[in-house]
């Protein structure tokens, strides 16, 4: 029997989607937004708004609420909470029923939670700080193809982080010279290199060219060095067609590994090359072109922890995280939190890591994170702790730029993430004592010596712009 | 002077994946590496092959992997009986690593001849 009657008009947000008392079930889906309201307007309103417009509401009243249980479908703000440091922004916590959302489907989760939300009138600004996903959710996705553990033993590398190289210049290589880059870089000692994220099917090297010129490569080293090889072939592309036949034909040159940039192509484009990936074996490195157009900002977009548990549910194998210590911009403490949240199977609420909720991943495999933007190898003993052994460091132009050639310098890396994994499991200190871990290790590799030599004074030391909350 | 004088020439090594471009570690290094292996909680366990075998995925294993072993030296005494017995082998030391169902170590000890 019915008990509501309809009510044209416009009620105020709180009434219905502010609920302080709310406990959030275990099913919730959970977001922390920080919200920069209007001046005038009360918090209470501004989370309740928030709450509204990324789930069931509109400005008005409508009739047709009445024909379902808005009860159970609409999202709640329970939570306020203030920034530290910061007097005009605040945090708003809100639950949504899970039956809002299509299972496995991160596309829809995003939709709604940063949907028209953002472009509310009533917000100056708004940034999604943090999602947790209830286990209930994320066992509907599918997740990495392979997964940390997989690609270690396709891959036969254990124990120490990765290592890999952007070829460069980023464009305008032949098929036939980008392939000798990348030869030169694996023989020396790398396990793999990278297509920019850029290299697509351009005018001066077409895709088939690049594919095949890259699996002599590979194939060439390998059987030199008598160790396992690969290079990400970027399948990214204008339509879902041409990138499936990509991967098919990297598949066809024994290619172990492809690439994608999961934010220009889309997480419809990204979840079902995950897809394709799990189904053939192939490894699936991704990219993160245009993150920090949505993620800088420090009170408006999305956080990058946010992009890459999105990530992790949609599925990659391998995420570019920042370095800390290169020429991109990278909070320590920030980036710890979601390195965590790529690896580890649970990650509990720690705010000093920008981490708001415990997130439970249940058995979904584990991302490498990947470190890459002008880092050299002085830079080595810092992200060995940092990023410990499930990593891949990638050193382009600090591969590619030592006086002599791709190899030595691809030497001189493996050289230095040796003798700093060796020093770490001796019980060393990589940080206090990096001069002199390096120093020995270049007694024995004259390749090491000119690299340490040649980026001596190179230091990227720029303020942060988007610093963790703290009080 | 022309610039190539000044550039080495580097020459393609045939490697072993981790620990194979350091010099040969000294047994005091072998030790250290055998206390992280113990120290993490992993399962030492010793594998052997023929050099011409190399790159496949399954070498031969020598006994079982040492469960529950925490003594140093018993690992060092199993690796040398490896080596005895199969002289002409590569013999590598793997530390099993349980929780993740990865090999949490993994480097070869003595280089066989081929």
């Amino acid at each position: 029997m019915s008990v509501k009657t309809y009510d044209a008009g416009v009620k105020e947000y709180r009434d219905m989607y502010w609920t302080p008392d709310y406990v959030p079930l275990d099913t919730d889906l959970l977001a922390c937004f920080k919200c920069t309201g209007q001046p005038g307007v009360p918090r209470e309103e501004v989370a309740a708004a928030v709450a509204a417009e990324s789930s069931t509401g509109t400005w008005s009243t409508v009739w047709s609420e009445l024909l379902t249980d808005m009860e159970y479908y609409k999202g709640r703000a329970y939570r306020i909470e203030d920034v530290p440091g910061d007097s005009e922004s605040f945090y708003a916590f809100i639950a949504y029923p899970i039956d809002l959302f299509e299972e496995g489907s991160i596309v829809n989760v995003l939709t709604s939670l940063v949907g028209n939300v953002f472009g509310f009138k009533a917000l100056r600004h708004l940034r999604l700080e943090d999602i947790r996903f209830p286990i209930a959710y994320v066992k509907t996705c599918m997740g990495p193809p392979n997964g940390i553990q997989v690609e270690r033993d396709k891959m036969n590398k254990y124990g120490r982080p990765l290592l890999g190289a952007t070829i460069k210049p980023k464009l305008g290589l032949s098929a036939k010279n980008y392939g000798r880059a990348v030869y030169e870089a694996l023989r020396g000692g790398l396990d793999f290199t990278k297509d920019d994220e850029n290299v697509n099917s351009q005018p001066f090297m077409r895709w088939q060219n690049r594919f095949e010129f890259v699996g002599e490569a590979i194939q060439s080293a390998q059987q030199e060095t008598g160790e396992r090889k690969g290079h990400y072939l970027n399948v990214t592309a204008a339509t879902p067609e041409d990138m499936y036949e990509r991967a098919e034909f990297a598949k066809e040159c024994g290619v172990p590994i492809i690439m994608h940039d999961f934010l220009t192509g889309g997480f419809t484009a990204n979840t079902g090359l995950a897809r394709w990936c799990r189904k053939n074996g192939v490894l699936l490195h991704i990219h993160r072109a245009m993150h920090a157009v949505i993620d800088r900002h420090p009170k408006h977009g999305i956080h990058f922890r946010v992009l890459a548990k999105c990530l992790r549910l949609s599925g990659g194998d391998h995420l570019h995280t920042g370095t800390v210590v290169g020429k991109l911009e990278g909070d320590r403490a920030s980036t710890l939190g979601y390195v965590d949240l790529l690896r580890e199977s649970f990650v509990p609420e720690d705010r000093s890591r920008g981490v708001f909720f415990d997130q439970d991943w249940g058995s979904m495999p584990g991302v490498f994170a990947v470190a890459s933007g002008g880092i050299h190898v002085w830079h080595m003993p810092a992200l060995v702790t940092i990023f410990g052994d499930d990593s891949v460091l990638q050193f382009g132009g600090g591969t590619q730029g030592h006086p002599w050639g791709n190899a030595a310098g691809a030497a001189a890396n493996r050289v230095a993430v040796e003798a700093c994994v060796k020093a770490r499991n001796e019980g060393r200190e990589l940080e206090k004592e990096s001069r002199e871990i390096m120093t020995e290790a270049a007694r024995h590799s004259p390749e090491l010596a000119v690299a340490m030599e040649t980026w001596k004074e190179i230091k990227f030391e720029f303020d942060t712009v988007d610093k963790l909350d703290v009080s | 002077m022309p610039f190539q004088s000044v550039q080495g020439d580097y020459q393609t090594k045939q490697t072993l994946e981790t620990f194979g471009f350091l010099p040969p570690l000294t047994q005091d290094e072998i030790y250290d590496q055998i206390a992280y292996i113990i120290a993490q909680g992993w399962t030492p366990a010793i594998e052997h092959v023929h050099p011409s075998n190399s790159m496949k995925d399954y070498w031969t294993m020598w006994k079982l992997p040492f469960f529950g072993e925490t003594e140093l030296a018993n690992v060092v005494n199993e690796l040398e009986s490896c080596h005895r017995a199969y002289p002409d082998h590569h013999v590598r030391l793997t530390g099993y690593d349980n929780y993740t169902q990865s090999q949490g170590s993994c480097f070869v000890v003595f280089q066989g001849r081929g």
